[in-house]
C-alpha cells in the first residue's frame, strides 16, 4: 500500500470519529452557553488538552520543525516565545476573565464601558485576527496536501481547501463549542502521541545522546556550528541591526500576543470555575512545553537523518521535514513498510492539526460576530438566546465561505507572515484593552476603543509598508516595491502604540465609572456572580 | 442569576480591608513576576540577536549556551506556573472564597 492511501484512510477515520463526536455533542447543544462555551462543563484537564489542540497549529508543528531542519536554532527561538506567552495568560488573564466575562473577549471590556463602541471594536479585531490566522492555515493545508497525498494538480489543491473549509464549518455549526473542544482534545492526543513516537525513535537512533544528534544535524545541514546558534533565518548578520531589531519585534509579538488571541481567550469560558481555568492553563503549559521540546528533536533529527538539502528540495520552507523524518526513521528501524506507515500516521496527524485549529478560529470569529456585533450592537441586546445561536451558526458558515474564497487565490502568495501578524494585532490591540480593563481603575470607553483600533491599525499599516508585503524576494508581492520600513514584524512599534493609545484615549475622556470598576474588580478576584455551568 | 447588581455592596467590599489584602496578595505576586519573566525572556531574545559569540560557546560536546539558555526558558516557565498555582491555592483561594460568601450573603 502506498503511504498516500494509508494516510487518506487514517485521516478519514479521524474525520468520521470527530464528526460522530460532533453530532453527539450537538444533542446537548441547546442554549447559547452550550453553543459558545460548551455548557462550561469541561474539566480543567480536558480544557488543558483543548488549549494545546487549539494552539499547536500546523504552523507550529510542521512550521517550527521545518525551520529547525533548515535553519537550525532559529526555529527553537520561535517556540520559546510561543510557550513563555502562556505565563501572561496564566498570571494576568485566564482566571480574571473567566470570573468577569461570559462568551467573548468583549464581555470583559463591555462590563464597565459603553457597550456598543467597545463591542464593535472588539468584534472587528476578533474577526480580523481570526481571519488572518485562518487564511494562513487554509493556504498551508492546500500546500501540505499537495505534498503528502501526492496531489499536485491545481484543482486538487483547490478541492482540498474547500474540503477543509466545509469540514471546519460542519464541526462548528453542528457541534458548537462542545463539538469543537472534543475535536481539539482528540487532535492534541494524536499530535502528542505521534510527535513523541518519532522523537523516541530519533533519540534511540542516536543512543539518547543529544550532543551526537546535534553534531550530526550541524554536519548534515552543511552549515556547521552556525546551525546550532541563532541567526540563520531571523536577524541574520547580512540584514544588520534592523534584522536583529526585527527578531526582537517578533519575540515581543509572540510573547504578548497569545493572551490576546480570541480563539484562546474563549477557551477560558468552557470550564465551570476560575480555578478550573487556572488548572487548564497549567495543563496547557505542560502539554505545549513538552510538545515544543519534541519539535526541537524532530527538527534537528530531520536535519541529521534526512539532511537539509533533501528537505529543502521537497518544500522550500521545510514544511515537510517532520513527515520526511517519520518516513526515514521508520524505514531505518522497521524497514520500508514501517517508513510508509509512520509517514502516513504523521501526515494524518498534520491534517487533524489543521482541521482542529481552523475550527477553533471559525468558532471564535462567528461567536464574536453573533454575540458582540449582532446581538449587542445591531440589536442592542434585544435578542433571544435561540436567535443569537442561529446567527452564530450562519456567521460560521459565512466566515467559512470567506476563508475558502480568500485562500484559493492566496495559494501562490507567501502568507507565512499572517500568523505573526495575527499575534502582533492581538498583542497591540487586544492585550492592552484587556489588561487596562482588568487592572486600571480610570480606564474607559474612549481608552478601550483607542487601544484596539490604535493597535490594530498601526500593526496593519506597519506590515503593509514592510518588506513582508513588498520590495523583497520573499514578499507577498515581490514584483512591486512600496516598502518604507525595514521591519517585517510590527510588534516593537505597534505594541507600545496600542498601550499608548489606550492611555491617551482614557485621560482625554472624562468618563469614569467607580461603581462599575468596584464591581468588576470584586467579581474578577472573588468570582462573585460568575457565569455558572449549564445543567444537563 | 441570583446576584443583583447592587453596586454599593461591591464598593463596600472593594473598600474593605480584607479585599484590599486579597488584591495586594494577588498583585504583589503576579505583577513583579510578570516583569521578571518578561525581562528574562527579553534578555534571551536580545542575546540571541546581539551576542551570538557568547551564545555559541560550547559547554558539553555539541551543547552550547544558546541551547541551555533556551531550555532554561522552558524550565523557568514550568517553575513559575507551578509556583503560581501554589501561591494561588494557598494565599488567594481561601480568602477569595470567604469574600465571595460575604458578598453573596448581602446581595441575595
Amino acid at each position: 500500500m502506498k503511504h498516500e492511501t494509508l494516510a487518506t484512510i487514517l485521516f478519514l477515520v479521524f474525520v468520521a470519529g470527530t464528526l460522530a463526536i460532533t453530532f453527539w455533542a450537538s444533542r446537548n447543544t441547546k442554549t447559547a452557553t452550550d453553543y459558545y462555551a460548551g455548557g462550561r462543563s469541561f474539566s480543567g484537564v480536558q480544557n488543558g488538552l483543548a488549549i494545546g489542540g487549539d494552539y499547536m497549529s500546523a504552523a507550529s508543528f510542521l512550521g517550527i520543525a521545518g525551520i529547525i531542519a533548515l535553519s537550525g536554532y532559529d526555529g527553537f527561538l520561535y517556540s520559546i516565545g510561543f510557550l513563555v506567552a502562556w505565563l501572561v495568560a496564566l498570571l494576568l488573564v485566564a482566571e480574571l476573565m473567566r470570573n468577569s466575562g461570559k462568551f467573548t473577549m468583549a464581555d470583559v471590556l463591555a462590563f464597565r464601558m459603553s457597550p456598543r463602541p467597545v463591542r464593535t471594536a472588539a468584534g472587528v479585531s476578533t474577526i480580523v485576527v481570526s481571519i488572518f490566522y485562518l487564511l494562513a492555515q487554509m493556504v498551508g493545508a492546500g500546500a501540505l496536501v499537495g505534498l503528502l497525498l501526492g496531489i499536485t494538480s491545481q484543482s486538487g489543491k483547490v478541492w482540498t481547501i474547500i474540503a477543509v473549509g466545509l469540514l471546519m464549518v460542519i464541526y462548528v455549526v453542528i457541534g458548537g463549542m462542545k463539538g469543537t473542544t472534543w475535536v481539539q482534545i482528540v487532535k492534541a492526543v494524536m499530535l502528542m502521541t505521534g510527535a513523541a513516537l518519532v522523537t523516541l525513535l530519533v533519540l534511540g537512533k542516536f543512543g539518547f545522546n543529544l550532543s551526537s544528534l546535534l553534531g550530526d544535524a550541524a554536519t548534515q545541514s552543511g552549515k556547521g556550528d552556525a546551525f546550532l546558534n541563532a541567526g540563520l533565518k531571523y536577524g541574520t548578520e547580512a540584514q544588520g541591526v534592523w534584522g536583529k531589531i526585527d527578531l526582537i519585534s517578533l519575540g515581543l509579538a509572540l510573547v504578548l500576543g497569545t493572551a490576546g488571541l480570541p480563539h484562546i481567550l474563549i477557551r477560558f469560558y468552557t470550564v465551570p470555575t476560575a480555578r478550573d481555568a487556572r488548572k487548564s492553563v497549567l495543563w496547557g503549559i505542560g502539554i505545549i512545553g513538552v510538545f515544543y521540546l519534541l519539535t526541537l528533536v524532530l527538527g534537528f533529527g530531520a536535519a541529521a537523518v534526512v539532511g537539509s538539502e533533501k528537505i529543502a528540495a521537497a518544500n522550500a520552507a521545510g514544511n515537510t521535514a517532520a513527515p520526511q523524518l517519520a518516513e526515514a526513521i521508520g524505514a531505518d528501524i522497521f524497514g520500508e513498510v514501517g517508513g510508509t506507515i509512520l509517514l502516513a500516521v504523521i501526515a494524518a496527524v498534520a491534517f487533524a492539526t489543521i482541521l482542529a485549529v481552523v475550527a477553533g478560529l471559525t468558532l471564535a470569529s462567528s461567536s464574536s460576530f453573533a454575540h458582540d456585533l449582532y446581538a449587542h450592537v445591531f440589536k442592542r441586546g434585544q435578542v433571544t438566546d435561540k436567535e443569537e445561536v442561529r446567527v452564530a451558526r450562519i456567521a460560521a458558515f459565512v466566515i467559512g465561505a470567506i476563508a475558502i474564497a480568500l485562500a484559493i487565490p492566496a495559494q501562490s502568495l507567501n502568507v507565512a507572515f499572517l500568523v505573526a501578524l495575527a499575534f502582533a494585532v492581538a498583542a497591540s490591540g487586544n492585550l492592552p484593552a484587556i489588561l487596562y480593563s482588568l487592572f486600571w481603575k480610570r480606564f474607559n470607553t474612549a481608552g478601550a476603543v483607542s487601544a484596539i483600533y490604535g493597535g490594530l491599525i498601526s500593526a496593519l499599516v506597519l506590515v503593509i509598508l514592510s518588506p513582508a508585503v513588498s520590495g523583497a524576494k520573499t514578499a507577498m508581492f515581490p514584483d512591486v516595491d512600496f516598502h518604507l520600513i525595514e521591519l517585517s514584524n510590527p510588534g516593537i512599534f505597534s505594541i507600545p502604540i496600542g498601550f499608548l493609545c489606550g492611555y491617551l484615549g482614557t485621560i482625554f475622556s472624562k468618563e469614569y465609572n467607580a461603581a462599575k470598576y468596584a464591581e468588576i474588580e470584586v467579581r474578577s478576584l472573588t468570582g462573585v456572580g460568575m457565569e455558572k455551568a449549564s445543567e444537563h | 442569576m441570583t446576584v443583583q447588581h447592587d453596586s454599593s455592596v461591591y464598593e463596600e467590599m472593594q473598600a474593605s480591608e480584607q479585599f484590599q489584602e486579597l488584591r495586594r496578595r494577588y498583585r504583589s505576586w503576579a505583577f513583579p513576576m510578570t516583569v521578571a519573566f518578561l525581562a528574562w525572556y527579553l534578555l534571551y531574545v536580545v542575546l540571541s540577536g546581539f551576542a551570538r559569540g557568547f551564545m555559541g560557546t560550547k559547554l558539553l560536546g555539541e551543547i552550547n549556551v544558546a541551547l541551555v539558555f533556551g531550555v532554561l526558558q522552558f524550565v523557568s516557565t514550568f517553575l513559575i506556573a507551578w509556583a503560581y498555582s501554589r501561591h494561588a491555592a494557598g494565599k488567594l483561594d481561601p480568602l477569595a472564597d470567604e469574600l465571595r460568601a460575604q458578598v453573596e450573603e448581602k446581595t441575595q
